[in-house]
């Protein structure tokens, strides 16, 4: 809580003084509209940071022709740290270019604040990009990387050594402004090129995969530090990333991707409590899918029976009515054993115990063949020591089954 | 051709075999390097020493040196002795040949380093597989003879050459434009044999150039021209530095260039010093002028280098 607080205190001078180049004064004006050294600033800031509308890119020509984006719609708010996530190949990387400009779409546009940057090449858009490979310019010091951008824009010297001097102590790297870029680790590398992209102040930061090459425990520590710095400049972000645990942890809102299209928008709660496809439950975390029958129906709740004649009441995603035979997806941990096999909605045999510290997952062997997994909390008054091979029930939470498209 | 046996790879990638060079043990080294070092012993330090001594003789008459220590063949170089009175004359003729070669190894280097960066870096922005055969392509020309290639650009550019007549057959021209035996000639002619000296390198250069950095400076706001400025250029230094020295050197020395296409009128440093070995029976002033021109790129290498190295510090 005291670190929140101190961040919060420390927070309110950067984003004014990052809001515009020539607010020397000390008035606070609000930025001047138009263009900044060609780069465009916008008239009046919409709701929406970024809107993409109906974008494809198709790559090749003739039948090479592979559609990267398949007519992709998606809005995304200001000041959101906002998470594209989904397998290699889904296209995130894709739509993150074209927003940052090194690629242009085969139709559709993409607004900044309302203006249509599709055209533009990426010198002329205030957004800034965070690489996979950090792209550092390995012929400039740390500082010299840092103030490139403000450089490049002609902002005056003493502006840029004060910015770089403020960016520098944002991402803690004051001491190792004169190095190489090539003298110091992958993670101060890291921290660098957050610095590079941060100090023009960009409408919004594009951030690639940046997390990736870290190790483990480093990543952790950037995925803390991102935030931090995400909330202490109010600037937007637009994250990629295949790792749904990292998306689910930073983000305010999750864009899941597969094959070019976007299948859900939504918070991480929405995402992983209220998949929208299969591909979504499937791709967020573990899930469980069950083979069921719908009987019968009420407004976003269904009542499907299982092989054994036990029902079950699912919820199910707007716009989607399921009948017949249907596949019910439940959560690991949205269920529990049961000694009685007798008192569980359904029955099987535990299979394997697999201890993980915080928790253990149980594998059972359900009665109609399919494998279910329940994840255990572990705790000290955990009462019920289970051995594989015996018979079990198993029980569901409330809310916990869902029907899902295929 | 000297130039034949300096091989563009050898120089760009002397400084990381420099760096492998400090991890591996010494000694290996030393007995890995030992062929190649008994090769530049004999053919080329004693060499060396011979011009050396040679050039602080006096000339036997009829080619040949006297073995009386001289310092004549220096003296010669700036100043001619009066045949009557002994006294010495300052005469610029061969450091004006010098100058003069000096500025066509300068604009053949310019000139290279102008034409052959677009091509490197065309080369270098080609799809991997295709970039092998623009190499070959560029290496086309090392398959035949100097010689006989500079006499192929004699037979264009003559007044009876590909060139005038076909601007004759045009009607551009009423009589042919005289092209061969002038500066433009020589400077042709150096253009053409040294330019793949410059692209290679370069290209060697530009294609070890991270791409995702130019698209980095470009997302910092970096117009097209600045990021060949602050980006492109500063990363290919090392290629910029080998293409120009092995445009230069070779160039200041030209000898069949300059004697084919220059016609002996326009002398260039190499076919002033074949001549004191050839019908100027001179060979300690021939020894003295190579010496002297030896110097000359030594000192121009240096100040070339310390203003150059300081700023290139990676890989």
């Amino acid at each position: 809580m005291g670190i929140a607080l101190k961040s919060r205190v420390a927070a309110p001078q950067l984003p004014s003084q990052m809001a515009c180049g020539d607010n020397q004064t000390g008035t606070n004006l609000p930025p001047r509209a138009g263009s900044l050294n060609g780069v465009i600033v916008p008239e009046q800031p919409g709701k929406n940071a970024i809107e993409v509308r109906g974008v494809r890119k198709v790559f090749g020509t003739g039948e090479n022709q592979v559609a990267a984006l398949d007519t992709v719609s998606v809005s995304i708010r200001e000041n959101e740290f906002f998470t594209l996530l989904g397998p290699s190949g889904c296209g995130k990387t894709t739509l993150l270019r074209l927003i940052a400009g090194f690629d242009f779409p085969s139709a559709g546009e993409i607004l900044l604040h309302g203006q249509d940057i599709a055209p533009l090449p990426p010198f002329k858009r205030p957004v800034n990009t965070v690489f996979q490979s950090y792209a550092l310019f390995p012929h400039m010091t740390v500082a010299q990387n840092i103030g490139f951008g403000l450089e490049m824009l002609g902002r005056p010297k003493a502006e840029i050594e004060a910015r770089v001097a403020q960016m520098l102590k944002l991402v803690k790297m004051e001491a190792l402004k004169a190095r190489r870029t090539s003298q110091i680790s992958g993670g101060q590398q890291q921290r660098v090129a957050l610095a590079r992209a941060l100090a023009p102040q960009p409408k919004v930061l594009l951030l690639d995969e940046p997390l990736s090459a870290l190790d483990y425990k480093l990543r952790k520590e950037m995925q803390i530090e991102l935030k931090r710095l995400q909330h202490e400049t109010g600037i937007t972000f637009i994250f990629v990333t295949h790792d749904q645990e990292e998306a689910l942890t930073m983000s305010d809102r999750i864009a899941v991707m597969s094959a070019g299209r976007i299948l859900q928008v939504g918070t991480p709660r929405d995402i992983y409590d209220r998949p929208a496809e299969r591909f979504v439950a499937d791709f967020i975390g573990e899930t469980n899918f069950l083979a069921g029958t719908v009987i019968s129906k009420k407004p976003g709740v269904a009542t499907v029976k299982f092989a054994n004649n036990a029902t079950i009441a699912a919820g199910y995603p707007e716009g989607f009515e399921p009948s017949g035979e249907v596949t019910l997806v439940v959560r690991p941990e949205h269920a529990d054993l049961t000694p009685d096999p007798v008192k569980g909605t359904i029955a099987g045999t535990l299979s394997n115990i697999v201890y993980f510290g915080t928790d253990t997952h149980y594998h059972v062997k359900l009665d109609g063949g399919e494998n279910f997994i329940v994840r255990h909390q572990n705790s000290r008054s955990n009462p019920v020591i289970y051995e594989t091979g015996t018979k079990v029930g198993i029980q569901f939470e409330e809310d916990a089954a869902r029907v899902l498209k295929d | 051709m000297t130039t034949a046996a300096l091989s563009p790879v050898t120089l760009s990638k002397a400084a990381s075999f420099e760096a492998q060079a400090v991890k591996t043990s010494a000694r290996r080294n030393r007995l890995l390097s030992l062929p190649a070092l008994i090769i530049i012993g004999i053919f080329g330090v004693l060499p060396l020493i011979i011009i050396c001594v040679y050039s602080f003789l006096a000339a036997a008459p009829y080619g040949g040196v006297q073995w009386q220590f001289s310092t004549d063949a220096y003296l010669n170089f700036l100043f001619q002795r009066d045949i009557f009175d002994d006294t010495l004359q300052f005469t610029p003729d061969f450091l004006i040949i010098y100058l003069r070669s000096f500025l066509f190894a300068v604009v053949t280097t310019i000139v290279c380093l102008l034409l052959g960066f677009p091509t490197a870096y065309f080369m270098a922005t080609r799809p991997p597989a295709q970039r092998n055969w623009w190499v070959l392509l560029i290496t086309i020309p090392f398959w035949s003879n100097l010689l006989v290639r500079t006499l192929a650009i004699m037979f264009i550019i003559r007044d009876e050459g590909l060139i005038n007549n076909a601007l004759l057959a045009l009607g551009v021209i009423d009589k042919p434009i005289t092209m061969l035996y002038t500066n433009f000639a020589i400077q042709l002619g150096l253009l053409y044999a040294f330019l793949p000296f410059m692209v290679l390198p370069l290209y060697s250069s530009l294609e070890k150039l991270d791409f995702r950095l130019i698209e980095a400076a470009y997302d910092l706001y970096a117009t097209r021209q600045k990021v060949l400025w602050r980006v492109i250029i500063p990363l290919s230094k090392p290629g910029i530095i080998a293409g120009c020295l092995l445009v230069f050197i070779p160039a200041l020395g030209a000898y069949v260039t300059p004697l084919i296409l220059g016609g002996g009128v326009h002398l260039m440093i190499g076919d002033l010093i074949a001549q004191q070995f050839g019908s100027g029976r001179n060979w300690p002033l021939g020894c003295a002028q190579a010496l002297i021109l030896m110097a000359a790129v030594l000192v121009a290498l240096y100040f070339y280098v310390r203003n150059t190295s300081g700023k290139v510090q990676h890989g």
